[in-house]
């Protein structure tokens, strides 16, 4: 099972490489908004560096519900969603290959692009691990979650809007604690508790999604 | 004693593979077909026709299991192993012939390059290992799926339309793998609006089945 997970991770890694668009998309809106939020607010350093976390947050989550839309479609669209289902592994297995490369070429670069912007926005230096740790334990619950989502428009072709509505609910808490860490950061409090409950989030999501995609999965391709 | 005689008689007997059992199915509300009956064994090609929209797909993926069977029953005695090529073929256009044969080999078996070198080979796809599926045409792209056939061991294989697209040269050779495939016990359910040129080939035609539905 795991060389079968390995060789869809390897599969779709070699199709992002050869067709980066799609990935490079999300990743140019996260680095606008943040970009352009000091315009269209104020340049005021005081109160950029206030809503800071909140803008670089609230970035990285539209950008991963952006990239959500192509996480089966193609898949579905050339049939190989057919020989993915039919393969004897556990569906789950595949929805974890799936989100694993996800997350590698959605959530991991917001991350590592996350102290960049946030500089801009004038971010306290001290709340900057914070920030990055917030992040690095919220994408890849952000990623899980979507992949219900995702899952369960396959083969509805305005799936878009649908899985904003779908995945929402299920973003926000994360958000707020993604948000909260940083800001606790900035004024000098303990992040722990925050950073922990992220760490719940991401091992329920672990243990839920890969299963409630997989029925997703199964269920739309028998109806199309 | 009886088993022995049970015994006796399956050793002479070739296996069954694929049993259908009063199968219906049902699109849209609109019924295709129903009470489909017949049992395929090792060694057997089956040809299902009927006109376009008679349900020849969805028996397919009925058979497969990608459509829900919600009346009779679809078993398979000694196992469920079986290769499925569909209408959509499952080309990646980005991958190479080579890499789209590798990871679809990798759903059921491990592959060697040399062995998926050999395979594109044998669909005629020598000097294309490595050229994009996007450069291909549609015949080539579909012997990139047929090269499936010559490294996947499931002992049965469910085709869709496998003759479309494919040149005269082509639809020769496909038959050929299809003799050998049945010559090494396995057996074949396809769909095709061309007729077959091989001997033994039984038919299943829902024409019949779709004016029983009415």
């Amino acid at each position: 099972m795991m060389s079968f997970v390995l060789s869809i991770i390897r599969r779709d890694l070699l199709l992002v490489m050869r067709y980066p668009a799609e990935m490079v998309n999300p990743l140019v809106f996260f680095v606008l908004v943040v970009a352009l939020f000091p315009m269209g607010v104020s340049p005021e350093a005081k109160l950029l560096s206030q809503a800071a976390a909140g803008v670089v947050w609230v970035a990285a989550l539209l950008a991963t519900l952006l990239s959500l839309d192509i996480l089966f479609k193609a898949d579905f669209a050339d049939g190989s969603l057919e020989q993915l289902l039919l393969a004897p592994q556990p569906v789950w297995a595949l929805v974890l290959a799936k989100v694993v490369v996800h997350w590698l070429v959605s959530g991991l670069p917001l991350v590592l692009l996350s102290p960049v912007v946030a500089t801009m926005l004038f971010l306290p230096t001290e709340a900057m691990p914070a920030l990055l740790l917030s992040l690095l334990v919220g994408t890849p619950t952000l990623s899980l979650f979507g992949a219900v989502g995702a899952a369960l428009v396959t083969g509805v072709k305005t799936g878009g809007m649908l899985i904003s509505l779908l995945v929402l609910p299920l973003y926000i808490p994360v958000l707020l604690f993604g948000t909260g860490a940083v800001a606790a950061a900035a004024q000098g409090m303990p992040v722990a508790g925050y950073l922990a409950y992220l760490g719940a989030m991401l091992v329920f999501a672990l243990m839920v999604t890969p299963w409630a995609a997989a029925t997703a999965l199964k269920i739309g391709q028998m109806q199309g | 004693m009886y088993a022995e005689v049970f015994t006796t008689m399956q050793s002479t007997t070739p296996p069954t593979l694929l049993q259908v059992d009063q199968l219906a199915c049902e699109r849209d509300e609109r019924s295709l077909f129903v009470g489909l009956q017949f049992t395929v064994k090792a060694g057997e090609i089956w040809h299902i026709k009927g006109p376009n929209g008679a349900g020849k797909t969805s028996l397919l993926r009925q058979l497969a299991g990608l459509l829900p069977v919600d009346q009779g029953q679809v078993s398979f005695p000694t196992g469920k192993q079986l290769l499925y090529i569909g209408h959509k073929l499952s080309i990646k256009d980005q991958l190479s012939a080579n890499e789209n044969l590798s990871w679809l080999t990798a759903l059921t078996v491990s592959s060697t390059e040399n062995q998926r070198y050999a395979a594109l080979e044998k669909v005629g796809l020598r000097g294309y290992e490595e050229s994009l599926a996007a450069q291909l045409s549609a015949g080539q792209r579909r012997r990139i799926a047929l090269a499936r056939l010559h490294l996947n061991p499931a002992p049965l294989w469910l085709l869709d339309e496998p003759l479309t697209a494919m040149d005269q040269q082509g639809v020769m050779d496909e038959q050929r793998w299809f003799v050998e495939h049945l010559r090494t016990g396995g057996a074949i359910v396809l769909t095709s609006h061309q007729d077959l040129l091989l001997d033994n080939v039984k038919i299943l035609d829902l024409s019949a089945a779709v004016e029983a539905a009415l």
